[in-house]
């Protein structure tokens, strides 16, 4: 593993989480001629995929043309090392944002300290979480509970809850699609400050070119588009949405 | 591990579970202090030999004496489908004008008095006659069914009826309302029919024949075998009513329930007479003659107040005790066993035998449950406490478990006990204490009963002052047990509101 003090990483915003020097070419994901299915119907054909340490990939597509299966599937091949922030937030409406984000880390505890935990917080990841949530802009209302919070409010604490999860690779469905563009730039570049492996799926091409070095586009479950951010036409981008 | 400090913060904090843990809280403070002045101690010297006599009479059934058996399981059946058909007609008619509030009184005192006292009231009437049977369970069940029928009535969508020239009159009731609320109506009314079938077994132990009259000899003589068997019957009827319990079937049974056990009775006119004119009346009223109004008034405050004294207070404070003690325990037992009925915890072949515990134990009336306790370790405040949190849990928890299927999990989410406690509890609670203040009613209402068992409760003293002949005391204690349960209703209810819980009627 890359990571030696994930906390001390996690919440360091000024140097990238991995410090550890990286193998030429170490693939995070790869994957040859795969279908994926999605409730029995196939969603994707025939896919090859590889994806490297320190990528930032954006997927980009209509919907429907298989991200989200995709990303699924990627979280599924490295449960234990991706940071998981999916499109349906899950979050539990009637927990404060404070324990929303810190079942991102519940894996790290014993079940006797986390129900403490849901008691009576604990000071020190308490002081995590708080740095985390000001961190995200929610530091104000983290012991509101999380259904009385506003739309763009309760995805940050899905965010927050990828992010304590302290892994190294992000995998993000649509995670700032309630935010507007400032704010989402604001929070995407917290998250890539974090992680060193990132797969997002995007709606928001300009946000992809933005933060990703690497541009998927799909279209009806085929890759049609494989480039770095900087090789990619507005033109090429538009062809992907017809 | 210290708490961190007050973190800086500019508005309060808004918290949808506050509300929640508040009554949580208080209810547990409440039954807490309920147990300092509960008597749970153990008589009986060693419970050992006759938990073990009782095992070897569950694994050797004795069913020798099939007639037996049979004539009181149609027995039963035939109790529970007169009483619920004569009771959903009855209580569709009251729900007709439940928006009346005398109405819904009626309904909400019918139901406060427990189909058992209704069996004694009616056995000084009718005797031990089927229409004692049939009158005990109609009468309180048509007060429940009017309540649940009145509000899914309530409860339907008023578009399709707000687009008719005339949405008032019967025309519009049955083209819109009715339809709209039918299928939870039957629903119930089904779920009522195995309440019934429970209800039934348990006028056996005040003399019906019904399966409870022999369990209740079998048990009380030590011949475990026999009581094993009419027990085996007990859960084979319950248990297979989905099976056998179809609507086209329906009239076919009630026919035949009506030929085999019709709802006759030696009347005495007389007799019926003496009851209400003579025998309810309080005594210090009945020596006319003698004395003048204030005398008489005067000697109604004394036997008042001594009945208060000896009786009521003793009565209605044991009730209130024991019931909250067992709501407690029903919350712990339904917070234990809920996983058993979740696919969030159990794989589906797992998860159906732990249903089937669940059905099981709910299946056993609290009363028999409270019955077998009773002689296990002598008359204490404790078996009865067990048999309610063992009913009440059950049902609670087979339902809670069935709602968690509705909660979807993200693909991360954690497994064990932190999924137990971060992502179901906190989404269930909610439906969890609807339902347990649901319950309170009724475990309020059975703790009362229970005292017929010889624990101090109210049921107690009403048993007794049957047995003594007084009847104006058994009514005036009969009238206390059914305000107790009323004021529970009406806590709950505000409680329920006030919470946001769900008021629509569940099946339970």
């Amino acid at each position: 593993m890359a990571k030696s003090s994930p906390l001390a990483d996690a919440l360091n915003l000024t140097e990238k989480s991995t410090s550890a020097p990286e193998p030429a070419a170490e693939p995070v994901f790869e994957l040859t001629n795969t279908d994926l299915f999605y409730e029995g119907r196939r969603i994707i054909q025939d896919l090859s995929l590889r994806i490297e340490r320190g990528e930032r990939v954006a997927l980009v597509g209509q919907s429907g043309s298989g991200k989200s299966t995709l990303l699924k599937h990627l979280r599924s091949l490295t449960p234990a090392q991706a940071a998981w922030c999916p499109q349906h937030s899950g979050l539990v409406p009637m927990l404060s944002g404070y324990h929303n984000i810190f079942m991102g880390g519940l894996e790290r505890h014993s079940g006797f300290y986390n129900l403490c935990n849901l008691l009576k917080p604990f000071a020190q990841p308490k002081a995590e979480i708080q740095r985390l949530a000001d961190q995200l802009e929610i530091g104000q209302v983290l012991l509101n509970s999380v259904d009385r919070l506003s739309g763009g409010q309760q995805q940050r604490v899905a965010i927050g809850r990828a992010l304590y999860q302290q892994r190294s690779i992000f995998l993000g469905d649509e995670p700032v699609s309630a935010l507007d563009d400032f704010q989402a730039d604001k929070l995407l570049s917290l998250v890539t400050h974090k992680h060193d492996t990132l797969v997002l799926a995007l709606h928001d091409t300009d946000q992809a070119l933005k933060v990703c070095t690497r541009i998927i586009g799909l279209k009806r479950g085929r890759v049609v588009l494989d480039a770095p951010s900087g090789q990619v036409s507005p033109q090429q981008l538009h062809e992907l949405y017809r | 591990m210290s708490v961190c400090g007050p973190i800086k913060r500019h508005q309060p904090v808004r918290s949808s579970a506050a509300g929640l843990r508040q009554v949580s809280l208080w209810l547990v403070l409440l039954s807490l202090l309920c147990l300092f002045a509960a008597d749970l101690d153990i008589r009986s010297a060693d419970p050992s030999l006759e938990l073990s006599r009782i095992g070897l009479g569950l694994l050797s059934p004795n069913f020798w004496s099939i007639s037996e058996i049979s004539s009181s399981a149609f027995n039963t059946l035939a109790f529970a489908l007169q009483g619920v058909a004569l009771a959903s007609i009855a209580g569709f008619l009251l729900a007709l004008g439940y928006r009346f509030f005398w109405l819904r009184a009626f309904c909400a005192f019918i139901r406060s008095i427990h189909e058992l006292f209704w069996a004694l009231i009616f056995i000084q009437l009718f005797g031990l006659s089927p229409l004692t049977g049939l009158l005990a369970i109609a009468i309180p069940y048509a007060g429940t069914l009017a309540k649940i029928y009145g509000e899914l009535f309530e409860e339907t969508d008023p578009a399709p009826r707000q687009n008719l020239l005339t949405s008032k009159g019967l025309s519009a009731f049955f083209y819109t309302t009715l339809p709209l609320a039918w299928q939870p109506l039957t629903q119930y009314t089904s779920y009522r029919f195995e309440c019934a079938i429970r209800s039934s077994i348990v006028l056996g132990f005040v003399g019906l024949p019904t399966l409870g009259f022999h369990l209740e000899t079998a048990l009380g003589e030590g011949h475990y075998e026999d009581a094993a068997a009419l027990l085996y019957v007990l859960l084979a009827l319950v248990v297979s009513i989905r099976w056998w319990l179809k609507k086209a079937l329906l009239p076919i049974y009630l026919v035949a329930a009506i030929i085999y056990l019709p709802p006759s009775a030696h009347i005495s006119w007389d007799n019926i007479a003496r009851f209400f004119c003579e025998d309810i009346i309080p005594a210090p009223l009945r020596q006319t003659g003698e004395l003048n109004v204030w005398q008489q008034i005067n000697s109604l405050g004394v036997w008042f107040e001594y009945l208060w004294r000896q009786q009521i207070w003793p009565g209605l404070s044991s009730t209130i005790v024991l019931s909250q003690i067992a709501l407690l325990l029903t919350a712990l037992l339904t917070l234990v066993l809920f996983p058993l009925n979740s696919k969030l915890f159990f794989t589906p072949s797992k998860r159906s035998l732990g249903d089937g515990l669940l059905i099981i134990a709910r299946t056993l009336p609290e009363y028999l449950l409270a019955f077998i306790g009773l002689l296990l370790i002598g008359p204490s405040m404790l078996p009865a406490i067990a048999a309610l949190a063992i009913h009440n849990g059950a049902i609670i928890a087979h339902l809670l478990g069935r709602f968690s299927d509705g909660i979807i999990l993200r693909d991360d989410a954690p497994h064990g006990i932190n999924r137990y406690f971060f992502e179901v509890l906190p989404r269930v609670y909610r439906q969890f204490l609807a339902f347990l203040l649901y319950r309170w009613e009724v475990i309020m209402r059975e703790t009362a009963i229970l005292g017929m068992l010889g624990i101090g409760t109210l049921g107690f003293y009403i048993d007794s002052a049957f047995e003594e002949f007084r009847f104006d005391r058994a009514m005036l204690l009969i009238l206390c047990a059914a305000l107790l349960n009323m004021g529970a209703d009406f806590t709950a209810r505000t409680l329920r509101r006030r919470l946001h819980l769900k008021t629509t009627p569940e099946t339970i």
